[in-house]
């Protein structure tokens, strides 16, 4: 019987005492980390049901765990997507692109020429693989982990550089968090910051696709975490209500900052089974397994686009490094975590299944890491001329009262000159533009 | 089509002008937005089949169709949250929410990401939308649906807040709102949806049939968003004011016999700051008057304004006459009201002053 507090109610009483659970992660810093626990399911195991199914035909994929890539690099059963070498390749250089420029982008901040970044070690697939699913005209509302989908999508990298030093070259006018890009062109909404709103802005961008007739659809991510928002619940009905032609992927990697996964709910049951209470279809899918990921993605797009309605797709994947730049994961959880990840690492895998197949060997791989870390060096040389940050290379002043509204109210126009003043007051001689 | 704009002489009353009340003319409104614009769409809770709880939506949907005007889940969060992507893509959403009161859910979604949406993409994006909800009290509407929340609104950089106070205004605002390219919250006086109030609540109601600001006029015309209307002219006040207050404040100042300036300033952002400064400085005091609570509410920010730009012209203190910081109450709502008693004694007071 757990201790009782004196004076409660359930003193002199028969009734059993209620207790509070806060849920606890399994491993802290320092112990040592066993993931038997985790289900690991055979690749090729898993039933593929056609995509214009009923929702409910996708239920038992929700508690399972959608496997393609076997420990013997093959690809194995019906969810294998086939895909031709060459697009093999192509994922793989988009992974390693993705990985050098993390790596220079937070060695970057750690030099001080930004003030902030955010890494995806280990969930590269989640979305470079899901991206080359869609089509490139899909709409996508990333969450903030998501720049693999602007290098599958060749955006490019100096523009990236560009927003995370919010220099004068940056497209968003120095006004965004480094990160929170924002790429029209590229069909790829601007990234908010609070979580979970871009989830009902999909299925709103996609109902909107539906009503003109396009044959466009709408993709969406969001942490594990953010699944707690009420945004990702009303996103959730609004797709089911209106059989919304778009995909719900929830990247599951365990962690929101210091909270693990419990704090979400994953100690009652998976992210992919929130799609049954919907009535809406759901697949679980190995993370850190590209072809599973891509095949999922697939299946969840040709579903939308034949009017069959949403998917929410749970990605198992692990944040292998930091929240961001601000966090160290050491102080709340174990650093041997990353090591035991049952499930491996995606950009390994997709070069062993290669390698596999005669397709790739280590030398081009070496050589291909090499070449994206020269590519992501010139930029990186290329968007410095236009400054980092803090270091004075910005938009002029009167461009924060810009986008406000389509057109300068007066009070702004009044405020804009008080900005402007109190430069020419503090630089009575003038500053170098 | 000719743009036609509004002044106070009302130019607009033709043989093509009929009287509306506030109800028909914002169905009215919506409904030649339907028709000029295949991107407006409306959506709401009850706002399709059944034609909203208020009436402004009945017979949009069977003329414009399913996917044009229809209805959603109990979700304010999703209402707005849809609206954004729907603008996204191009769309000039209209949601309605069924009571100002209930917009709260839907808050994040209107100050994180519609008004901000422009300025953090530098212009890629818009959210392009007009929310259309219900506020104010004097229907015995109880503490949930009675609120007057717009001095929330004006607070949030990138959100336009406009508010009608007659049939006439109701139908070519909104239209200018729904062509507006920022969010633009738009509060429905529900008191005056069907006649203008008094605040004499004992006496008889008056229809709108019978007001000279009930004459619509057919077809599309645009009142600009951010210009304020004269409803009297006058020498002895200012009286600033919005919304059903605007039909008190000239009720008492007619009961009076007070030479009150009345500016119905329709828009809370963007501001007619010219029109406020010229009359205040005009009649050298000024009264402000909203329904709305009182502490940090629009009138605090009218009554800095007012004091910081026409202080040398003012012979009195500014006053503010606004609903009391509590919640509204059911049973008391007359007490609460800021009728005649109140806006009676702040004139006298600032007229003696």
């Amino acid at each position: 019987m757990a201790d009782r507090p004196e004076g409660t109610a359930a003193q002199g009483s028969n009734k059993p005492v209620l207790s509070l659970h806060v849920p606890e992660p399994k491993y802290r810093p320092g112990d040592t980390v066993d993931f038997s626990h985790i289900g690991v399911t055979r690749p090729g195991d898993q039933p593929r049901p056609d995509e214009v199914c009923h929702a409910s035909e996708t239920a038992p994929l929700t508690l399972d765990l959608v496997r393609v890539l076997g420990d013997d690099n093959k690809a194995h059963g019906p969810w294998d997507p086939k895909l031709d070498p060459e697009t093999l390749r192509q994922m793989l250089r988009h992974f390693a692109m993705v990985r050098a420029f993390d790596a220079r982008m937070y060695r970057g901040q750690r030099q001080g020429k930004t003030s902030f970044y955010m890494k995806c070690t280990g969930e590269e697939a989640t979305s470079i693989s899901a991206a080359m699913a869609l089509a490139s005209d899909d709409m996508v509302f990333p969450s903030y982990r998501q720049q693999g989908i602007l290098i599958a999508r060749g955006y490019s990298l100096v523009e990236m550089i560009n927003q995370i030093y919010s220099n004068r070259g940056d497209k968003l006018k120095g006004r965004q968090l480094p990160i929170m890009y924002s790429s029209r062109e590229h069909s790829f909404f601007s990234i908010s910051g609070n979580l979970a709103t871009q989830t009902p802005q999909a299925v709103g961008w996609a109902m909107a696709s539906a009503i003109k007739g396009d044959s466009r659809i709408a993709a969406t991510w969001v942490g594990e975490g953010s699944t707690a928002e009420g945004d990702f619940h009303s996103a959730c009905t609004f797709a089911a209500v209106y059989n919304a032609p778009v995909i719900l992927n929830v990247v599951n990697n365990q962690w929101a900052i210091s909270s693990f996964s419990g704090f979400a709910g994953a100690e009652r049951t998976t992210f992919a089974a929130r799609a049954v209470g919907y009535g809406i279809a759901g697949i679980r899918v190995d993370g850190n397994d590209p072809l599973a990921v891509y095949a999922a993605e697939r299946w969840a797009a040709n579903r939308a686009r034949a009017n069959a309605g949403p998917t929410l797709i749970e990605h198992f994947t692990y944040r292998a490094e930091g929240h961001s730049t601000s966090d160290d994961p050491s102080q709340y959880r174990s650093a041997h975590e990353s090591d035991e990840w049952p499930l491996g690492d995606p950009v390994n895998r997709l070069k062993k299944h290669l390698i596999a197949l005669g397709e790739w060997d280590e030398e081009r791989h070496a050589a291909m890491d090499l070449a994206c870390a020269e590519e992501v060096k010139a930029a990186t040389k290329e968007a410095e001329k236009n400054g980092i940050l803090g270091h004075g290379l910005h938009h002029p002043f009167a461009t924060m009262f810009e986008d406000v509204f389509e057109e300068l109210p007066w009070h702004l126009v009044e405020q804009s000159k008080q900005a402007i003043h109190e430069r020419e007051v503090k630089f009575p001689e003038g500053r170098p533009k | 089509m000719s743009v036609q704009e509004t002044a106070s002489s009302d130019p607009l009353v033709t043989e093509e002008t009929r009287r509306l009340n506030m109800i028909e003319a914002i169905n009215e409104a919506l409904d030649i937005m339907l028709a000029r614009d295949p991107d407006v769409i409306i959506m709401g809770e009850d706002v399709g089949y059944f034609g909203g709880v208020f009436r402004a939506t009945a017979g949009l949907q069977e003329k414009h169709g399913k996917t044009r005007v229809f209805d959603t889940p109990i979700s304010e969060c999703g209402i707005i949250g849809v609206a954004v992507g729907m603008g996204a893509y191009g769309l000039r959403p209209v949601p309605e929410i069924q009571f100002a009161d209930y917009i709260y859910p839907g808050l994040d979604q209107l100050i994180s990401e519609a008004a901000r949406l422009r300025y953090r993409s530098a212009g890629e994006y818009i959210a392009p939308m007009t929310v259309r909800s219900p506020f104010g009290g004097g229907i015995f509407g109880g503490q949930t649906h009675s609120q007057s929340p717009e001095a929330i609104f004006a607070h949030v950089s990138g959100l336009k807040t406009v508010i009608p106070s007659t049939p006439h205004d109701a139908k070519g605002l909104l239209i200018a709102a729904i062509e507006d390219n920022d969010p633009v919250i738009f509060f429905e006086p529900k008191r005056i949806y069907n006649g203008p109030f008094s605040g004499y609540y004992d006496k008889p109601v008056e229809p709108w049939k019978k007001h000279r600001d009930s004459k619509v006029p057919e077809g599309y015309y645009k009142i600009p968003l951010g210009k304020a209307r004269i409803v009297q002219e006058g020498e002895a006040m200012t009286v600033l004011t919005y919304g059903t207050m605007v039909h008190v404040a000239e009720a008492v100042c007619a009961a009076k016999g007070v030479d009150a300036e009345i500016l119905d300033l329709r828009t809370l952002v963007p501001l007619d700051i010219e029109a406020i400064e010229k009359s205040v400085k005009k009649t050298g005091r000024c009264l402000i008057v909203h329904e709305a609570t009182r502490t940090a509410g629009f009138g605090a920010e009218l009554s800095a304004l007012v004091t910081e730009r026409c202080f040398y012209h003012l012979e009195a203190p500014v006053d503010r006459v606004t609903g009391f910081d509590t919640p509204y109450p059911h049973s008391l709502e007359w007490a609460y009201f800021p009728g005649p008693v109140r806006i009676g004694e702040a004139i006298d007071k600032l007229l003696k002053d």
